[in-house]
């Protein structure tokens, strides 16, 4: 008996070992170092089986802030990047590491908040004035704090705004340090304004008693990028894959596929290739 | 209350409609944390053998430095395998990131010092019972730490226990090591991490209640093997 269990486990643990050491998928993959809302908003599981489908090359995605994603992306630890903060990815070429920017699709940030509205902001089509009545208000305010995309979008408009956030940290202005989803929960916890982008909101299922108060101001536009990493900063990463999907997804085909797709019968992103080269 | 309703529901939906997803999501779960605790163990009894019978100069500072470890934060120990095992890091060449195998890594680091220092307590306790008997057999340092090891075999079974209920609950290692890719690398505390900022709480709770019934299925069997040797060794 003692035989038996002692051979088992070990049968167990060998065989576990084994299997781990064995990779899931053997076929030709590469690795997108994205931004989180293309993941939480269902896009990727629309257009990748298309492409995987079309080509046999499978796409992996580690989606985290875009703050992240260009950093790992600069640590060579991804074959491609997919964000949105136009200037951060055009620092990312110039410095080296990434070797070509282009637009890819866009759609708009949307400011929401509770229906009680504290700051009486509801309806107004202008996010300047919106984020200064928050701030006079000292209505409670959740900001990613993570130097992602949207973080990096919300402290220009604040900037714009002539308001000094760093001052009121702490207070009503609140940094949860987190993704996008983390700080929607926070801001649907603790009643506050927050600044997201509409596909992550739409797609969103802890809405609570929030809504959408802002929307509409040509600053709220949302442009997201596709950069491809020079292969002389890495010499491992899968140009020629990367390539293929890059033209498919900038090609009618892909654009295609990203305007078609819908959740609740809303567009979440809109096609913007044909713009060209930044 | 509504949400924890909805909550069983969801846990109930998805072991019952055996969802292919979340088989992969539970299998490669127990693979990845077994193997963390299997390939610990190897490491980690034996230091801890060691500690319980040794007595060198700065002992007492190593166990309490081994002790102390075993509060690692996983999302430290996931940043520094990040590191290493980046393409700018030094065991980048490996192309280990974003595998399995990291994750593995980055658990069995948190794990050696739970085992090492549960098994060094565990074992020192039990050297003290045994320490004139062994000395009476003549037994040389090598063999008093393999009779030890095997003596307290079924004790030493908590601090394995231990040491997966580590690895399989923490998400800071994994999520920045295997980077939560779908089918590849997600886990049920990434995937949990996932549906919570999708904000599918239910979802995300739902998969909760299924890794606390995943680990309570573990323990049992762990229990029940236990059990059944005891009473064949000592029948």
């Amino acid at each position: 008996m003692k035989k038996t269990i002692a051979s088992l486990v070990t049968g167990a643990a060998l065989f576990l070992a084994a299997a781990s050491f064995v990779p899931a998928y053997a076929g030709e993959f590469i690795l997108l170092q994205s931004t989180t809302s293309t993941q939480n908003s269902g896009l990727y599981d629309h257009l990748l089986p298309i492409f995987e489908e079309k080509t046999g090359i499978e796409v992996r995605v580690v989606a985290v802030g875009t703050g992240q994603a260009i950093k790992n992306a600069g640590n060579c630890d991804g074959d491609l990047l997919l964000v949105h903060a136009k200037s951060a990815e055009d620092v990312f070429v110039a410095e080296g590491s990434g070797k070509q920017r282009r637009d890819m699709m866009y759609n708009d940030f949307v400011l929401v908040g509770p229906s009680s509205d504290p700051a009486a902001i509801k309806g107004l089509a202008d996010i300047n004035a919106a984020l200064k009545q928050i701030a006079a208000a000292k209505a409670p305010f959740a900001s990613r704090g993570d130097d992602s995309g949207t973080h990096k979008k919300e402290i220009s408009l604040w900037k714009k705004a002539g308001v000094e956030t760093v001052a009121h940290s702490g207070k009503w202005y609140r940094e949860t340090g987190s993704g996008m989803g983390a700080t929607l929960n926070a801001a649907v916890g603790m009643e506050a304004y927050v600044l997201t982008d509409r596909a992550t909101w739409i797609s969103f299922g802890n809405r609570a008693g929030h809504e959408i108060l802002v929307e509409g101001d040509p600053d709220l536009f949302n442009q997201y990028g596709v950069v491809t990493i020079d292969p002389d900063h890495c010499p491992n990463i899968k140009s020629a894959a990367a390539d293929r999907f890059v033209d498919w997804l900038l090609g009618p085909e892909g654009q295609a596929a990203i305007a078609d797709y819908r959740l609740d019968g809303q567009q979440l992103f809109f096609p913007n290739a044909e713009n060209g080269d930044s | 209350m509504q949400d924890f309703a909805a909550s069983f529901f969801e846990a109930f939906r998805l072991v019952l409609g055996l969802n292919p997803g979340l088989l992969e999501i539970v299998w490669l779960s127990l693979k990845v944390s077994m193997t963390a605790v299997i390939i610990a163990a190897i490491v980690g009894l034996p230091i801890g053998a060691f500690l319980a019978v040794a007595r060198f100069p700065g002992r007492g500072l190593l166990v309490v430095t081994i002790t102390a470890l075993m509060g690692l934060p996983p999302v430290v120990v996931g940043l520094v395998v990040y590191l290493l095992l980046s393409n700018a890091g030094a065991l980048g060449p490996l192309q280990l990131l974003y595998t399995p195998t990291a994750m593995i890594i980055a658990q069995t680091i948190l794990v050696v010092p739970i085992i090492a220092a549960l098994a060094g307590q565990t074992l020192e306790d039990l050297n003290g019972e045994y320490r004139d008997q062994l000395m009476l057999y003549g037994l040389g340092s090598l063999a008093r730490l393999r009779t030890l090891l095997w003596e307290g075999r079924y004790s030493l079974m908590t601090a394995l226990l231990a040491g997966f209920g580590r690895a399989i609950a923490e998400v800071g290692a994994v999520i920045i090591v295997g980077g939560n890719i779908n089918h590849v690398t997600r886990v049920m505390t990434t995937a949990i991490a996932l549906e919570t900022s999708k904000g599918n709480l239910a979802l995300a709770l739902g998969l909760g209640i299924i890794l606390v019934i995943l680990a309570i299925l573990v323990n049992a069997l762990v229990f029940l093997l236990r059990a059944a040797a005891e009473r064949s060794a000592y029948a």
